[in-house]
């Protein structure tokens, strides 16, 4: 089978690039400079924007710092992917503060990073990573993890 | 604009006449039947016929199939249809509250002198989780299938915070289960009613880090009811000092809501703009003692939303209890137990209750206006004379009730 990657949201990140040039994909509104993660792409929602801007894709700080993290247990409901025929093994949770951007952006943990690697303030990065795979139809999902800066 | 010469408040108050719930649990019926008892229970509480209800007002569950969207008039069917106005609120974990705002608007506008407001769902087991189908448009499915994140997943990302900033321990969460279930205890509304250990806590098995099972609160069937008139009509009615809703706080958050306080994948930025002065769970208590000109020193008691431990300890901060960080000692001190200060959710709360996600609110003014009543049995507050009632609804929706007596 020729296995084919997509991205589970097209246009949240770049895509096919090596580690180094990964980055999550915002958008600016040209009039107020407000920052939207996930990309907002119809209208500026700061109410005290005057209007008249565009919304333009930027790229996100790599790096930020741990706001906070936990993990799941339990199986979660769909739309999450998982196979019920294969034990359940927990995903690490992180919310990640950006300083540029002022903002706190969600993602997975990367393979491996589990609850006691993590701790509130330590700097990590956003690196590509695979949701999960779907045999039927040939497709890797790609997505964003969140990965410890090594010391 | 100065106050009315029934009450206080923007508005004026008006008068809860009866209040009706149906027991919480997982009992496979379906929400109208829960509904209908609570809304029966209601009405006999108040002494008001059902053909005597100017309007009726449903809060909406979208977990009861198709009838769901159309609460309010499902349940006036069910009753019996007698051409009441009708209305029906969805608004998440708000809608309770949202749709006693609809009841007492109508009553304050003069369209209706006596409104009867019902919530009432048949919850899931397990996880609650979006609508299904392919729709990346909608934010809440994208956090399900790009991070995996259910509610408890974002309860353990605030208790870990908590930990981090604040230095509080699992054993001080636990606290919050022990106190609230001995209350629930007392109550035969409640889902669970058997006191809790913290070692009992500490040995259930973790759902998201740090919170364990006994953390977190269920899911549950059950419903609540209310019944609202006018001052004028509760005279009439031979109820010369009722309890009375004086304030309720519909309001959102507040750009840039800087703060991850709701399931979303990122918070707003704060670059172009200045963050909001107070987060969301405080600009909810906020609105309602500025409509009420009422503030936290005078609270005899308080109903949070307790989906989490963690998440209680930080409502006394959102509600004014006491400073930032200084939770874990209100609890650890008994000032928010039954005795204490400002007793906080002497209903049992989620913690007993679970959630049905459009009563709960409904059930919180219940508690709230039989302690006020001096009703409460064993959980009763010496001398209480104002309430507030506060949750926080998916997507943005504000939540808070004041009761005065």
């Amino acid at each position: 089978m020729v296995w084919r990657c997509r991205p589970v949201v097209p246009g949240w990140f770049t895509e096919g690039g090596d580690d180094g040039g990964f980055r999550l994909l915002g958008t600016r509104c040209t009039a107020c400079s407000a920052v939207f993660f996930p990309r907002e792409d119809v209208h500026c929602r700061n109410p005290g924007c005057r209007g008249g801007g565009e919304l333009v894709e930027v790229p996100l700080s790599r790096r930020g710092r741990v706001w906070s993290y936990t993990d799941g247990r339990y199986r979660p409901p769909a739309p999450y992917v998982s196979d019920p025929a294969v034990p359940w093994e927990p995903y690490t949770l992180v919310a990640v503060e950006l300083a540029a951007e002022a903002l706190v952006v969600l993602g997975q943990a990367a393979p491996g990073v589990g609850i006691g690697d993590l701790a509130v303030g330590m700097e990590v990065e956003a690196v590509p990573g695979v949701l999960n795979e779907d045999a039927g139809t040939g497709t890797v999902w790609t997505t964003w993890h969140w990965r410890p800066v090594a010391a | 604009m100065s106050a009315r010469a029934d009450g206080g408040g923007a508005g004026g108050d008006v008068a809860v006449l009866g209040t009706g719930m149906h027991a919480w649990g997982k009992w496979g019926r379906s929400f109208v039947e829960y509904g209908v008892a609570a809304a029966r229970a209601a009405l006999a509480d108040a002494g008001v016929d059902w053909r005597d209800v100017g309007a009726v007002v449903g809060a909406d569950t979208v977990r009861g199939g198709y009838p769901g969207y159309v609460a309010g008039a499902t349940f006036a069917r069910a009753l019996g249809w007698q051409g009441a106005r009708v209305m029906s609120v969805y608004a998440a974990c708000a809608s309770g509250a949202q749709a006693i705002a609809a009841a007492r608007a109508q009553i304050l506008a003069g369209l209706a002198d006596v409104v009867l407001v019902v919530g009432a769902d048949a919850a899931p087991k397990g996880f609650f989780a979006p609508a299904g189908g392919e729709r990346p448009d909608d934010p809440d499915w994208l956090r399900f299938r790009v991070l995996g994140a259910t509610n408890p997943a974002y309860f353990g990302l605030l208790a870990r915070r908590r930990m981090a900033v604040h230095g509080e321990t699992p054993e001080d969460f636990a606290l919050v289960k022990v106190k609230n279930a001995a209350a629930g205890a007392l109550n035969p509304y409640a889902r669970y009613r058997r006191p809790v250990t913290a070692a009992e806590v500490a040995a259930s098995p973790v759902v998201a880090d740090p919170l364990r099972l006994l953390d977190i609160c269920a899911t549950s069937d059950g419903a609540a009811a209310l019944v609202l008139a006018s001052m004028a009509y509760a005279r009439r009615h031979g109820v010369a000092d009722p309890v009375r809703v004086r304030a309720v706080s519909t309001v959102t958050p507040v750009y840039p809501r800087t703060v991850p306080d709701l399931p979303d994948i990122a918070t707003d930025s704060a670059v172009g703009a200045a963050p909001a002065p107070c987060s969301f769970r405080e600009s909810i208590a906020r609105a309602a003692y500025e409509e009420a000109g009422i503030g936290p020193e005078e609270l005899s008691l308080a109903e949070v939303y307790d989906l989490s431990t963690a998440l209680e300890l930080q409502w006394y901060e959102d509600l004014g209890l006491c400073g930032e960080g200084e939770g874990a000692r209100l609890v650890r001190e008994g000032v928010t137990a039954l005795g204490g200060r400002v007793p906080v959710n002497v209903s049992g709360g989620l913690a007993s209750f679970g959630e049905a996600v459009p009563a709960q609110a409904l059930a919180q003014v219940c508690e709230l206006t039989r302690q006020l009543r001096g009703t409460a049995g064993a959980r009763q507050v010496p001398g209480a004379r104002v309430g507030i009632a506060v949750n926080q609804g998916l997507f943005g929706h504000g939540g808070g009730v004041l009761v005065v007596r």
